[in-house]
């Protein structure tokens, strides 16, 4: 079961490519990463950052039980389109921000290694504004989001196989003076 | 708008000495000109032997074959002491002889060159310099030789910079262009990205995300100073000179996506370039400072584009197949270097701008960032395999190709400097 999805995946990698043919659009494109295991919104946070165990309680932010410490959204194979397990999460945020008038967010587009590093910094980027969209469609205002990439340059993992490809595909939403 | 330039300082300059690339030929094809390069009289009573530079040089560019010396004794040093009979019997067809002698604290390099077949000679030349210059006379003697012989300009005493990662420390080093004299200009442990020399070799623009995210930072490489001169909301990034060194083009997603603008070399206002639905970057001014070829998805895959260097309308110039980015103009502006994607492989190509004619030089799996020698005959490019980041090169014609390794780590980015201005 798990040989027949791994190479479910290599074909879909071998036909599909890099990150890098994304489409320009939101609309959702069909999963090409089948049988691969994308980390769940609740297993990033975990692997993204380590939670001091001291005074999270006052901080929602930081706080592991609650949905505003998940940052990352992570991406399908050729695509920036925002996925339904993620908008909740995305949606607390745009909440918190509505909430707290003060603060600011960088979302901070990633791709996988492939492809050529500038193209690949401006998917990046692509893939934080469709962050960017989900939230001001939420009524959060455009000037207190700015978003940037980081491209190809810092892989959180470490990999070249598609299981650390899947979890480079990826925006994470950072609180200004994180 | 951009008030906020700063200076980082000189911090950058006492960085320690990084190991050195090394270049070995991997192919070579086509008819190489038999050449001998005699050891030079009084070689051995300095720190460095000219006459292995220049050998190596030669050898290095594919387009020569190096014939043997071993035997010839007494080692000639004037016209009247060589033996054509010799070198015709070794199939010489250009013989290269000298001298080295001791002017006080200085040394005087003299060097001939001959056509064996003639027996007449074509080139004589004498340097004084101080023992410390050798290396650097030896790559003017190659670059003599390299241009009599060939008919094009020789790239020996030129040099190239490229990025070196290593764990999580990034590193931008500038060496000669043979690999040797590595020296570390900028250390970080924030991604550097995309280098690009000013047209007179002083300056380098790049890439910085010290502070966490993309700016564009150009660098004074004699002095060690740092500007940052673009520093827009969101992403700044992939910096090209203008011929003129007086403006650079960038890609901004500061109104929001990516797109390219023009900004003066020393930082100042950003003035939008394309206004396109789409990515549109990684520009690169024509030689003759027309035109700029750039990156672009506005018609749903990335393909290269052209537009007038003051922006206007964009002409689309590749067709084939579903990724070409990256354009790099050859110094006589008639032909691209770009990226291309095929069977999930990406490899380096060139396009003839005058006959849309494609063709592809490497046979890499993730070949990245050419970059063309200043007189058009190598392509400098990143190549990684296994993970694994290496520069190699590849002549114009794809028949030639150098791998150039290094212990240090990763190597990636490369830019090659313009010719030397003296």
């Amino acid at each position: 079961m798990k040989n027949a999805a791994l190479i479910v995946v290599a074909v879909a990698v071998a036909l599909a490519g890099c990150a890098s043919k994304e489409t320009m659009t939101d609309v959702p494109v069909t999963d090409k990463s089948a049988g691969v295991t994308p980390p769940t919104p609740n297993a990033s946070a975990s692997t993204t950052r380590s939670t001091t165990s001291s005074n999270v309680a006052g901080d929602p932010l930081r706080d592991p039980s609650n949905i505003l410490s998940k940052r990352s959204v992570y991406f399908d194979l050729d695509s920036n389109s925002v996925k339904d397990e993620y908008r909740g999460m995305v949606q607390a945020h745009s909440r918190y921000l509505g909430d707290k008038r003060d603060s600011k967010v960088r979302i901070e587009g990633n791709c996988d290694e492939r492809g050529s590093r500038e193209y690949n910094l401006a998917l990046g980027q692509r893939r934080a504004e469709a962050v960017k969209k989900v939230m001001t469609v939420l009524g959060v205002s455009e000037g207190r989001i700015e978003t940037t990439s980081y491209g190809e340059e810092k892989p959180m993992a470490q990999g070249h196989d598609e299981q650390a490809w899947a979890q480079n595909r990826r925006a994470d939403i950072k609180y200004a003076g994180e | 708008m951009m008030r906020s330039i700063f200076f980082l300082g000189a911090l950058l300059l006492s960085l320690a000495a990084p190991a050195q690339l090394t270049i070995d030929i991997t192919t070579s094809g086509g008819r190489q000109i038999p050449i001998a390069v005699m050891p030079l009289a009084g070689e051995a009573g300095v720190p460095q032997s000219v006459s292995e530079v220049v050998s190596a040089d030669l050898a290095r560019t594919g387009l020569f074959r190096m014939v043997n010396t071993v035997g010839i004794s007494p080692t000639p040093t004037e016209p009247s002491e060589v033996n054509f009979g010799d070198w015709t019997a070794r199939t010489a067809e250009a013989l290269v002889i000298g001298k080295i002698e001791k002017q006080g604290e200085r040394v005087e390099v003299r060097f001939r060159l001959f056509d064996v077949q003639k027996q007449s000679q074509l080139a004589s030349y004498s340097y004084v310099v101080a023992p410390a210059q050798l290396r650097a006379t030896a790559h003017r003697i190659a670059d003599l030789i390299y241009e009599r012989l060939t008919g094009d300009k020789g790239v020996f005493s030129t040099k190239v910079t490229y990025v070196v990662k290593r764990g999580g420390r990034y590193e931008l080093q500038v060496a000669d262009a043979d690999g040797f004299n590595a020296q570390s200009v900028l250390a970080s442990n924030e991604p550097i990205m995309s280098p690009s020399w000013s047209p007179d070799g002083s300056r380098l623009a790049y890439v910085s995300f010290d502070q966490k995210k993309p700016m564009v930072v150009v660098q004074n490489l004699a002095q060690g100073t740092t500007r940052v001169v673009a520093g827009f909301r969101g992403n700044n990034s992939a910096p090209a000179w203008s011929p003129d060194g007086r403006f650079l083009a960038v890609a901004l997603s500061k109104d929001g996506l990516t797109q390219i603008y023009r900004i003066p070399a020393t930082g100042g206002d950003a003035e939008r370039l394309t206004n396109s639905p789409g990515i549109d970057t990684q520009p690169a001014f024509s030689p003759d400072g027309q035109w700029i070829s750039f990156t672009s998805d506005r018609g749903g895959s990335p393909q290269i584009y052209r537009m007038p260097a003051s922006g206007g309308a964009a002409q689309r110039v590749t067709f084939e197949g579903t990724y070409n980015v990256g354009p790099r103009y050859s110094p006589d502006g008639k032909t691209l270097a770009f990226v291309q994607r095929e069977a999930n492989r990406y490899r380096i190509a060139t396009l003839e701008l005058a006959t849309n004619q494609v063709q592809v030089l490497t046979d890499g799996t993730l070949d990245d960032s050419p970059t063309y020698a200043p007189n058009g005959k190598m392509i400098l490019y990143e190549s990684t395999s296994g993970g694994r980041g290496q520069l190699a090169a590849v002549s114009g014609d794809g028949r030639v190709r150098q791998r150039l390794t290094s212990a240090a780590g990763d190597v990636q980015d490369p830019a090659w400097g313009p010719m030397p201005t003296n």
